[in-house]
């Protein structure tokens, strides 16, 4: 049996195990570590999915759903979840993808509120989507941190953002063949940068994991996923949706130009929030890097990539606007979900975190 | 407006002026200090401050979203 491995450079020594989260993701956990040819219950399985889509209240927050998703993409990114390599394009299991992920997009495109739309030219595109995520005055999660995150809650923030970040720019980089000419260009250039232009230390996963071994956390990918909720997985799996279907590509751009307007300037704030607990710049590294770096690419990414793809492929204008909305709005529920949680004491962990998963740094 | 880049080799430099932000400086491009001292550059595309507010000049790092700097109709 092949195994899903992670790639060579990737921080991760193994595949992580975690639990599953009801019927669906329990059946799936179950089948991807055998062999392709035990896929027997396939059909079953459909229909239970079939039947939870039906029954579930909100897609976005459900746990069985969203850990079965992000165990699927998992076979194409690798290093998820340990299962035969021959699953990855197994017509049962994209099938099932697919009906979760159609739900999913519905879901997303009824409570993502619309926006209005630009003129289809780069400048209009780029101030639009600059006015869409110019800075709130009121309280945030970053302004929390920077005056008054404990040390725990620190630890919990790198384990909560963990979950994109050890794939740090992999989910929009599905988008790249799916794009032409300037936009596959400027998409180009922002995701060179992230992959640490040439450098592989210099690579935003792999600064990220040394921040998790500072910090004393384990920085094998999924190493934390039982402790997420849902609306953290739901938060990758949307980028991963956008870029892995090519008629998303308007979604996947917009996308990524939200995250990097909202980058830098939070990025500062949880910066200050280590060096206020006196943290050192190897720890703050990461964070010191994204102002910079995203203080570039957001220039990049709304005229060059969004703005470019506006005018070559005008039709694409309004999932551009949706998918940079979609960022925003769940990005600000995940960030809202861990605000409201310290703000009344609590955990913002689905399972607290145990002393015995903190390794030693 | 064409795409900067569009019509010249990779390398050559080129300044983008971007509306109420920073300097996008793209290509072969010196950057030193007033003594002649090489500015540290880690990567490709660099966004140099005109706004006088970055913490981390001459790198722009995003600040002139919050103070309300605009460049004007003309840049």
């Amino acid at each position: 049996m092949r195994t899903n491995d992670p790639s060579p450079g990737q921080a991760s020594a193994a595949p992580a195990l975690f639990h599953s989260r009801g019927p669906i993701s329990a059946a799936l956990l179950g089948m991807l570590p055998h062999p392709l040819e035990q896929a027997d219950g396939l059909a079953v399985l459909a229909q239970h999915v079939d039947a939870a889509i039906a029954a579930t209240p909100d897609i976005l927050h459900d746990d069985d759903l969203q850990l079965s998703l992000f165990v699927l993409y998992g076979l194409n990114y690798g290093s998820v979840v340990a299962a035969d390599d021959d699953w990855e394009w197994n017509p049962g299991l994209i099938a099932i993808r697919g009906a979760i992920e159609r739900a999913f997009e519905a879901a997303l495109r009824e409570r993502v509120p619309a926006v209005p739309l630009p003129p289809a030219n780069r400048e209009a595109v780029a101030e639009a989507l600059f006015e869409l995520t110019k800075p709130s005055t009121g309280p945030s999660l970053s302004k929390y941190v920077a005056r008054q995150a404990t040390d725990e809650q620190l630890h919990e923030l790198v384990i909560q953002r963990s979950v994109y970040t050890l794939k740090e720019a992999d989910p929009h980089s599905w988008g790249i063949p799916r794009l032409y000419g300037r936009a596959k260009a400027a998409m180009m250039e922002i995701q060179a940068d992230e992959y640490g232009g040439g450098n592989a230390t210099r690579m935003h996963s792999a600064i990220y994991a040394g921040l998790m071994r500072l910090l004393g956390l384990d920085d094998r990918y999924g190493a934390y996923v039982n402790q997420v909720p849902a609306i953290t997985l739901t938060s990758l799996n949307m980028s991963s949706m956008f870029g892995l279907n090519r008629r998303l590509r308007g979604a996947v751009c917009g996308h990524l130009a939200a995250f990097e307007m909202t980058s830098a300037i939070p990025s500062r704030y949880y910066g200050n929030g280590f060096r206020r607990l006196g943290y050192g710049e190897d720890v703050t590294w990461y964070y010191d890097e994204h102002v910079e770096a995203d203080s570039v690419h957001e220039q990049i990414a709304g005229r060059d990539l969004a703005g470019s793809l506006a005018e070559d492929e005008p039709q694409l204008l309004p999932d551009i606007l949706f998918g940079a909305n979609a960022c925003l709005t769940i990005d600000g529920w995940a960030g809202d979900h861990i605000l409201a949680s310290w703000e009344a004491g609590r955990s913002s962990l689905r399972v607290p975190l145990a002393p015995a998963e903190r390794v030693s740094a | 407006m064409d795409a900067p880049g569009h019509e010249v080799p990779p390398l050559h430099p080129l300044i983008v002026a971007c509306t109420d932000g920073p300097l996008l400086v793209r290509g072969d491009v010196e950057l030193v200090a007033a003594d002649g001292e090489p500015i540290e550059r880690t990567r490709k595309v660099v966004a140099l401050c005109r706004c006088g507010a970055s913490t981390i000049k001459p790198y722009c790092d995003g600040t002139h979203k919050l103070t309300g700097f605009t460049t004007g109709p003309e840049h």
